[in-house]
């Protein structure tokens, strides 16, 4: 399961441009990695397409953090 | 300049006089077109006489479902790509206000207004994707200058010249830009049916002394969808003759 947290890592970096250090769990899309909220949208599309799944909009709105996306993919991969 | 070679259109309205005119424009210029509208017949027509590089996906604009349908079976039709989206279709229930009926208000509200922003939500994701887009609402002179028995109709174009302004800044940093044009009075079927008075009438107020094109305004949108428009957005470009200068 780690391999997810790597796969959301590496999209938020490459999505954001910023540093792989600075995308720590706890990190807030908005506040710490600088994303605007139309950022926010393009980086559900991208999990969305990397892992296979749909992340419906009131879901997507709860993932603020890169904790927060990692865990509604783990959720969705298990059931 | 004004090149389409490679560019996926969706034309709405596309049976009608301007969308039909529009459709074969920007199928000139080179770009794949699906042309959209409510009469299969008259689309099947124009389809067969583009040739090449020309779909039909019939849908209703008053029908959330049909939309979201006509969104996706149009990217499937044109290799899994829309890049440039032509909100034509419109309808119009005219009457004075002290009779209009809540219906013929709603009615055209719904086709002009909420079916042209759901269709254009539901293309905006592969176009940010894609980091390419043109959005082309067609308004009306009427939307800015408002004309007795069409508050209906004028509160509809209106509001798509809002709302193509708030979408152009939601997105032009993903290289997508979002315009009107605002026909003034143009020689179509809707407007043979005015009579010679009203015919007359009209053209008092137009400097040019004539009805326009659907070809001119056909020429207005390739400038719009083109790459040589890429610093044009939320603006509205009206071609009319001269019947107003906003």
């Amino acid at each position: 399961m780690s391999d997810i947290a790597e796969r959301v890592k590496k999209i938020v970096v490459e999505h954001l441009g910023v540093e792989a250090a600075q995308v720590k769990e706890e990190a807030k899309f908005i506040d710490d990695l600088g994303a605007d909220s139309l950022d926010t949208v393009e980086l559900v599309m991208a999990f969305e397409e990397e892992f296979g799944i749909e992340i419906p909009d009131d879901a997507a709105e709860k993932i603020q953090t890169v904790g927060d996306a990692i865990g509604f993919i783990k959720g969705t991969a298990k059931s | 300049m004004f090149d389409l070679t490679g560019k996926a259109a969706l034309v709405t309205g596309a049976s009608g006089g301007i969308g039909g005119a529009i459709a074969r424009a920007l199928h000139k210029q080179g770009a794949i077109v699906t042309l959209s509208g409510t009469r299969a017949e008259a689309l099947e027509e124009l389809k067969t006489s583009l040739g090449e590089r020309a779909h039909v996906v019939a849908a209703r604009m008053d029908d959330p479902a049909d939309i979201d349908r006509l969104a996706k079976e149009a990217e499937a039709a044109m290799g899994g790509r829309l890049d440039i989206l032509v909100n034509n279709a419109g309808i119009t229930r005219d009457n004075i206000s002290m009779r209009m009926k809540d219906e013929e208000w709603e009615k055209v509200l719904q086709v002009n207004l909420t079916g042209t922003f759901r269709l254009t939500r539901a293309a905006m994701r592969g176009m940010m994707k894609r980091r390419f887009g043109r959005v082309i609402n067609i308004t009306s002179i009427v939307g800015v200058t408002g004309n007795p028995g069409q508050a209906n109709y004028a509160a509809a174009k209106a509001g798509l010249i809002g709302m193509s302004k708030s979408l152009a800044q939601e997105l032009a940093s993903r290289g997508i830009t979002v315009n009107c044009l605002a026909p003034g009075f143009i020689a179509t079927p809707m407007t043979d049916v005015l009579t010679d008075d009203q015919k007359k009438a009209i053209l008092g107020r137009v400097p040019a002394d004539r009805l326009g094109t659907p070809d001119e305004i056909a020429a207005g949108v390739v400038y719009l969808a083109s790459d040589e428009a890429a610093y044009v957005t939320g603006q509205t470009l009206h071609i009319n003759g001269g019947m107003a200068m906003i």
